[in-house]
């Protein structure tokens, strides 16, 4: 082992208790005013204690995806998707991490009573780690915050995609805003299950809401209409707009005979003759 | 009644019970990390696919998976390898998928739209070892 | 080696699939399906897929196989039964089952069958 990781492990081994108070003394100013919570306070301990472990298993900070971060790195992930769900802030998130660096440089000191001679080695360890320990827990959370955004993305557009059901063995989507693929899968296992459901044999697709379609929206309606038809029913795209209907053209996008029309009213009628219906005005 | 399967395992791929039993196994353990029915459908689909290419083209191997964890998220990954012939031009090989001629060729572009993650390696002589991944 | 069933309905044949297969088993299918397509005088085939959890490039094959087939020797296939997790994934795999007639459930793929009959 290095001397300056011996250095350091030692110290953290022997003055725990002052480090603990000396942290949850600097967190304070970093995190507005708060105190330590009983979670970080546990998380303080464990903290400690795997980057001790990591320190004695010759860890450094030029790599801190080194097998001997492991541990170290796991219990910092796990702090940073706990404050990330219990919506805490990246900067003091980060911060909880960096508030360890001043305790463990007053440890060091009071260890050599202050003097600075021959310290730089464990001081730059000390510094680099915790900085990397902090870089690591921030990317985490991110992650975490993503991760979250993107589920309430998906119950959002659940809520935005719904299957209505027009006339008997008829069914509408009316598609608001842009079709990407989580979008289009979403319409199609709604629309598919409530073929099922209702034993319709028509889906009319609505793209009057969808701003523009080009070969990758075009492929989404393409595969969309296929598992339809697989399922043994057949579909209409209706709200093709001039504007629409120009650029497929000039894309050279091929809809394979899918029967297409330019408004919603246009594509009920032609469903309503497709599915044997006729409809007559009452005699007044 | 399936019971739960241990994290990491591997099967044999040998014959086409083998193949059966690969899409029980993935059955089970897509059921197990509570995957939505279509992501299952998807993944066993794939696996299939993939253990037929090794029974297939690669004269036998295995199908090894793994339950991984990426931060906050949980995935199956599996893992289909075998010492046949590998792969010369792998780059055709993602490319064609059914569209080529006779229709028949490995299937690897369409396999690789039912994962999140895909990944080969072949060596000529050597073999070929396909890993997938579907986080969820 | 398990083998698939094939029921006479009049002048159709209906074949329910239960299991999950072995690719000899669909093969087999296959082939006892042409048989009898010829030895009846069937110009009706139902295949019902509503209990597979799963179908394949080799199923998926194996069905327009069969849909190919059968019109040579002057019956019309239909495919009844797929669920939607299968449709979507049959659809990103990149297999439209091109050629091959589709419907809801037996019921339709019936009438679809004598609606076929009359041409």
């Amino acid at each position: 082992m290095r001397r300056e990781n011996q250095r350091l492990a030692d110290l953290l081994r022997d003055d725990q208790a002052n480090l603990l108070s000396g942290w949850a003394a600097e967190y304070h100013k970093y995190a507005e005013g708060r105190g330590l919570t009983r979670d970080l306070q546990a998380q303080q301990t464990s903290i400690l204690r795997e980057l001790e472990a990591g320190i004695r298993a010759d860890g450094n900070a030029d790599n801190f995806n080194d097998p001997a971060w492991r541990v170290l790195r796991e219990v910092l992930a796990q702090l940073s998707t706990d404050r990330a769900a219990q919506g805490e802030t990246a900067d003091v998130t980060s911060g909880f991490v960096l508030a360890l660096k001043r305790p463990i440089f007053d440890g060091l000191q009071r260890q050599t009573g202050g003097a600075i001679e021959g310290q730089i080695d464990v001081i730059w360890l000390t510094s680099a780690v915790v900085d990397r320990m902090a870089q690591w827990t921030v990317a985490n959370y991110q992650k975490t915050r993503e991760d979250i955004i993107v589920r309430q993305q998906h119950e959002l557009m659940e809520l935005s995609t719904p299957v209505i059901k027009l006339w008997d063995g008829v069914l509408a989507v009316p598609l608001i805003g842009t079709l990407d693929s989580s979008r289009a899968q979403m319409v199609m296992e709604s629309l598919l299950e409530r073929l099922v459901e209702t034993g319709s044999e028509l889906a009319i697709i609505d793209i009057t809401g969808v701003p523009t379609v080009d070969t990758l929206v075009a492929q989404h309606l393409m595969k969309t209409v296929t598992a339809i038809r697989l399922m043994g029913a057949e579909s209409i795209i209706s709200g093709i707009r001039p504007q629409i209907a120009q650029t497929i053209v000039h894309l050279g996008i091929d809809l394979q005979g899918i029967v297409t029309k330019s408004t919603l009213a246009d594509a009920l009628r032609t469903a309503m003759r497709m599915t044997g219906h006729t409809v007559a005005r009452a005699a007044s | 009644m399936a019971t739960e399967l241990a994290p990491t395992g591997s099967a044999p791929i040998r014959d086409e019970r083998d193949i059966v039993q690969a899409r029980a196994l993935v059955r089970t353990l897509t059921a197990q990390l509570k995957f939505s029915l279509v992501e299952q459908t998807k993944m066993i689909t794939a696996a299939s696919e993939l253990a037929r290419n090794t029974m297939v083209y690669g004269r036998g191997g295995e199908m090894r998976w793994e339950i991984v964890a990426e931060g906050i998220r949980r995935g199956l990954r599996l893992h289909f390898e075998d010492q046949g012939p590998g792969i010369p031009d792998v780059e055709q090989a993602l490319v064609d998928g059914w569209t080529t001629g006779s229709g028949l060729g490995m299937g690897l572009s369409g396999t690789k739209r039912l994962v999140n993650d895909f990944a080969i390696r072949t060596k000529v002589g050597e073999g070929t070892c396909v890993s997938i991944t579907r986080w969820k | 080696m398990e083998r698939i069933p094939i029921l006479r309905m009049g002048k159709h044949l209906l074949v329910t699939i239960q299991i999950d297969m072995q690719d000899q088993t669909a093969l087999q299918l296959q082939e006892d399906l042409a048989t009898m397509v010829d030895k009846s005088g069937a110009n009706g085939v139902l295949i019902d897929v509503s209990a597979l959890e799963m179908v394949d490039s080799f199923i998926g094959r194996m069905l327009v196989s069969i849909s190919d087939i059968g019109r040579l020797l002057g019956a019309t296939t239909v495919v009844v039964g797929i669920r939607p997790a299968v449709a979507i994934t049959l659809v990103e795999l990149g297999l439209s089952l091109g050629g091959v007639k589709t419907a809801l459930n037996v019921e339709r793929g019936m009438a679809l069958l004598d609606a076929n009959r009359t041409i």
